[in-house]
């Protein structure tokens, strides 16, 4: 039988505020264990929590970029759990009444773009950290992570393959870094997500029952425990066994989900509004002020990119992928007029070597006046393109401009015709059979005369020039 | 009179909130609770089909704190209250 995916992602994304949801304890990340604590965080009794207007703010930029519609009024909720991480004994979220519901955006596939439903955007506290002892029964407690400001993004059940699921998730990072309200670093947990998934009949509308994956720290981890997760779950289906609705972990060491049991009874939250917050109203004048502080978006920045750059689709998405990247191309190209030219070297050489690095664009050691320069030199014929690829690698590799480079090694391009005349004919000259040949028809020997040609002026002889007067010579 | 809450789901209750119950308090609880539950019927008898739910005796809405750090607390101060502490963190038993 074949059988369609449906997963669903909930993602919850650190706000980059300050201070932190409900207190004036700073957010900064790598503090020493609970020294960003006070009896609001700590939940003592007696104190009153009062809203980050800012949180606000930034959940609702966060809301318009997906196309939710914010709710007029919203008010917070108590999730009652007892867990050693969260101090009260019940974390402050959103329930019946979100920040913003019903928006969706859309991800790039192999088959085309396609739109994803986003449920609802809520605010809630995230909890403190937990780390156990290797060796004693006990774990300890930091509550410095207490009450940071979350967003939870959760999505419709609209996701048909583990790849879309990570596309979708890369395009909502992408959103979150674009507004700056959230840095989206999975391995560091500023940007966490938990999966739904499950397996139906192709051509069935109903849902078949589902699992819950968390502790994917991740993109490619999220890609493969849902991998797994397909497979797992439709050999049982296909053994005509029943899947189990479950909570399960990720063991990426070992590369397969495995059941957490024994949590599945706690998922009685006894939800009710939190007395201690007033609820939030926002009007249709709050909404307006936020929307015109949106900057440019990454699908609105792919769209300027074709039309103002004249640029392929695939080189637009690439280059908006991160905002850091699309700046950098169109620094570069203010230097450089000729934006496919641009494209090209950082799609190609720049990636590359940053890809190899493991460095982000916003720690390339060749800044985009560099490489426009470059550029320009290979525009006016002082370099070969391939000289220039080398150069761009050692300025990479150094540092330096490009005009220091070729000066020092002295790689300016032989364009003087005579000088190259003169090598053409030494190369003739010690190649009597294949220049023979090469008059009886064989003319794909071209290539191996332009190679010998470049050889003797290592590489800096203008192709160009080589072609014309090798084919001049041969021929004439 | 049909009871509003039954002794399994005051054991469910008592699960929920960490509490150990013996069955003597287990009778004791659903009939207290039983009788508190009753007693909260008398507000079914006032007419609220004009009235909006609320969950605030005021009418207050959009209380906002601006975006700007404060100090926090020592950390002795904030293990001070902690059954056991190592200096540094809260110490609790070992939970998976």
């Amino acid at each position: 039988m074949q059988f369609e995916t449906v997963i669903g992602l909930e993602v919850h994304a650190q706000l980059l505020t300050k201070t932190k949801i409900f207190c004036s304890c700073s957010t900064e990340f790598g503090a020493p264990p609970n020294t960003h604590t006070c009896p609001v965080c700590l939940g003592m009794p007696g104190v009153l929590p009062v809203l980050n207007r800012t949180v606000v703010e930034y959940a609702m930029k966060m809301a318009l970029a997906t196309h939710c519609r914010i709710l007029p009024r919203c008010r917070f909720a108590r999730k009652n759990y007892f867990y050693p991480d969260l101090p009260k004994g019940y974390q402050i979220s959103q329930y019946e009444l979100p920040l913003g519901v019903d928006g969706w955006l859309e991800i790039e596939t192999e088959e085309g773009t396609r739109r994803i439903g986003i449920t609802r955007i809520h605010m809630e506290e995230d909890a403190g950290k937990l780390v156990h002892d290797e060796t004693q029964p006990v774990s300890y407690v930091d509550f410095n992570r207490t009450g940071v400001p979350l967003i939870e993004i959760v999505s419709e059940p609209d996701m048909r393959s583990p790849e879309e699921a990570a596309a979708y998730l890369r395009t909502l990072r992408d959103i979150l870094r674009y507004l700056e309200i959230c840095d989206g670093n999975m391995e560091e947990g500023s940007f966490r997500c938990d999966a739904n998934i499950s397996l139906r009949p192709v051509g069935s509308s109903e849902f078949g029952t589902k699992t819950e994956l968390k502790n994917m720290n991740s993109f490619r981890n999220v890609q493969r425990a849902l991998e797994f997760e397909v497979r797992r779950q439709r050999a049982l289906l296909e053994k005509g066994q029943a899947i189990v609705q479950e909570t399960r972990l990720w063991d990426a060491g070992r590369g397969v989900t495995v059941s957490m049991r024994g949590k599945e009874e706690a998922h009685d939250y006894r939800y009710f509004p939190d007395p201690d917050l007033v609820p939030v109203e926002i009007d249709e004048a709050w909404v307006e002020q936020v929307r015109s502080s949106l900057p440019e978006l990454p699908d609105a920045k792919r769209e300027r990119f074709v039309r103002q750059y004249d640029l392929p689709a695939y080189d637009a998405r690439v280059l908006t992928a991160s905002k850091d990247l699309a700046d950098y191309f169109e620094a570069a190209v203010a230097a450089f007029p000729q934006p496919k030219t641009v494209s090209n070297w950082i799609m190609s050489e720049l990636m590359r070597e940053l890809k190899r690095d493991e460095r982000e664009i916003e720690d390339c050691p060749v800044p985009p006046a560099h490489l426009a320069e470059l550029l320009q030199l290979m525009d006016r014929n002082v370099i070969s393109g391939k000289i220039a690829k080398s150069v761009f690698k050692e300025m990479y590799e150094t540092g330096a401009s490009a005009k220091a480079i070729v000066e020092a090694k002295g790689l300016e391009q032989v364009t003087d015709e005579g000088a190259i005349e003169a090598v053409v004919r030494e190369v003739l000259a010690e190649n009597p059979k294949e220049v023979e040949s090469f008059r009886q028809g064989k003319e794909k020997l071209l290539g191996f005369f332009v190679g010998q040609v470049m050889k003797k002026t290592r590489g800096k002889a203008n192709p160009k020039l080589v072609n014309e007067m090798l084919l001049k010579a041969l021929k004439g | 009179m049909k009871e509003k809450i039954t002794r399994e789901e005051v054991r469910h209750v008592a699960d929920l909130a960490r509490l150990d119950l013996n069955p003597d308090e287990e009778v004791q609880m659903t009939q207290q609770l039983n009788a508190i539950l009753d007693y909260m019927e008398k507000l079914n008898e006032v007419d609220t089909s004009q009235v909006e739910p609320t969950t605030h005796a005021v009418e207050r809405a959009n209380v906002f704190r601006e975006d700007v750090v404060g100090p926090s607390l020592q950390r002795d101060s904030a293990l001070a209250n902690a059954p056991q502490t190592d200096g540094v963190h809260f110490v609790v038993p070992k939970v998976i």
